[in-house]
């Protein structure tokens, strides 16, 4: 019994971990039905509609399909840079012009 | 008891859905239940081998669907113990001899006759396994504590769900307990936190199920290995009974079996 806590204690990455670890991970993506690629091109049209509303830091943005309790969630962190003002504007003059 | 059909499947093949099949079905017989062994893995035929009814096998349950013989003539009974029977797979035909529709019907004539109806499916989650879970009740899902295994084991309970049959219950196999103690094997609770399913059984990695295998006689028979007992404590739940599970980790693998003969002791 103290050679297993011992070894618990010293060997923080048993394969069991990592095998856990990397099994939870894979079937995330399994469940919800969507591959790598498919979340990269979600990640890409993401940012291009952000980017019509807010200046963002598209290089550190953080997307991932996250398991909590049984259900999947999209949890996305994207740093905002500056927030535009022009685009509701934008929106409104056209709507003006246009009802001209 | 209401007749039940359980499907055996576990979409990775090599986990040891034919063993585990071969050996709940001669506990469930032995225990009075009478029980038929289907073996729904068309063109790749295994489960009368692993029975030791690969000689008496006649007729298949191809021949029973397209008409070529009765029920009765195509099962093969177990002179070892009453009350099982074989119900064997056609070597030479491919799963598109038969439909879903069929095995459902198939399954209601066999449920006409017995109250257990092992159905044991081909790896994968093509046809194959949609025919052998066309007319199930339940689902055993076979695993071994490796992630492949676990992944497949995965998408197979979605299968299972999107098909209505329920419950589908969980027989770990093949958990060797040296390894898991070391950290180098998946623990029971690590596989049962990320499959949402109920676990009905683990089942140690025994090098008697080989030697069983070679000689065609399920350890379910009489052996006293490590998985005997395991493999009947799943039949005896499939009955609704209540029975505790095994703990693996406290048994060195060299002294598990005197570690199963106190076990014994005590439930007697």
């Amino acid at each position: 019994m103290g050679i297993g806590i011992l070894k618990k204690l010293f060997s923080r990455n048993s394969s069991r971990d990592t095998a856990k670890k990397r099994l939870q991970l894979v079937l995330v993506h399994d469940r919800a039905d969507i591959s790598p690629a498919l979340l990269e091109e979600l990640r890409g049209e993401l940012i291009d509609v952000i980017s019509k509303y807010m200046e963002i830091d598209s290089n550190n943005i953080e997307m991932e399909l996250d398991r909590e309790d049984g259900s999947v969630a999209l949890v996305a962190n994207i740093p905002v840079l500056s927030i535009k003002r022009s685009k509701k504007q934008d929106r409104r003059s056209k709507a003006k012009k246009q009802s001209k | 008891m209401e007749p039940k059909v359980i499907v055996v499947t576990s979409g990775k093949g090599g986990v040891g859905k034919t063993t585990t099949s071969a050996n709940i079905s001669v506990s469930l017989a032995k225990s009075g239940y009478k029980v038929v062994a289907v073996d729904a893995d068309i063109g790749l035929r295994n489960l009368d081998l692993v029975m030791g009814l690969e000689n008496r096998v006649v007729y298949n349950f191809i021949d029973v669907i397209e008409g070529n013989c009765r029920l009765n003539q195509a099962l093969v009974r177990d002179k070892r113990v009453d009350s099982l029977f074989l119900l064997p797979a056609a070597q030479t035909r491919t799963k598109d001899a038969v439909n879903p529709e069929q095995m459902v019907d198939l399954c209601k004539n066999l449920k006409k006759e017995f109250d257990f109806v092992i159905m044991d499916s081909p790896a994968g989650i093509e046809g194959g396994f949609q025919n052998a879970a066309a007319g199930a009740d339940e689902g055993l899902v076979v695993t071994t504590p490796e992630i492949s295994a676990v992944r497949d084991a995965d998408r197979i309970i979605g299968m299972l769900e999107s098909l209505e049959i329920r419950p589908n219950r969980l027989v770990i196999n093949r958990v060797r307990p040296h390894m898991v103690r070391g950290g180098d094997m998946l623990e029971v609770e690590d596989v049962l936190d990320v499959l949402a399913v109920k676990l009905i059984g683990v089942v140690p990695e025994d090098s008697s199920v080989i030697s069983s295998t070679n000689s065609g006689e399920p350890l379910t028979f009489g052996n006293s290995s490590p998985a005997t007992q395991a493999f009947e404590n799943i039949a005896h739940r499939l009955t609704g009974a209540e029975v505790p599970f095994l703990d693996l980790e406290k048994m060195n693998d060299n002294r598990f079996v005197s570690g199963l003969k106190k076990i014994f002791r005590f439930s007697k």
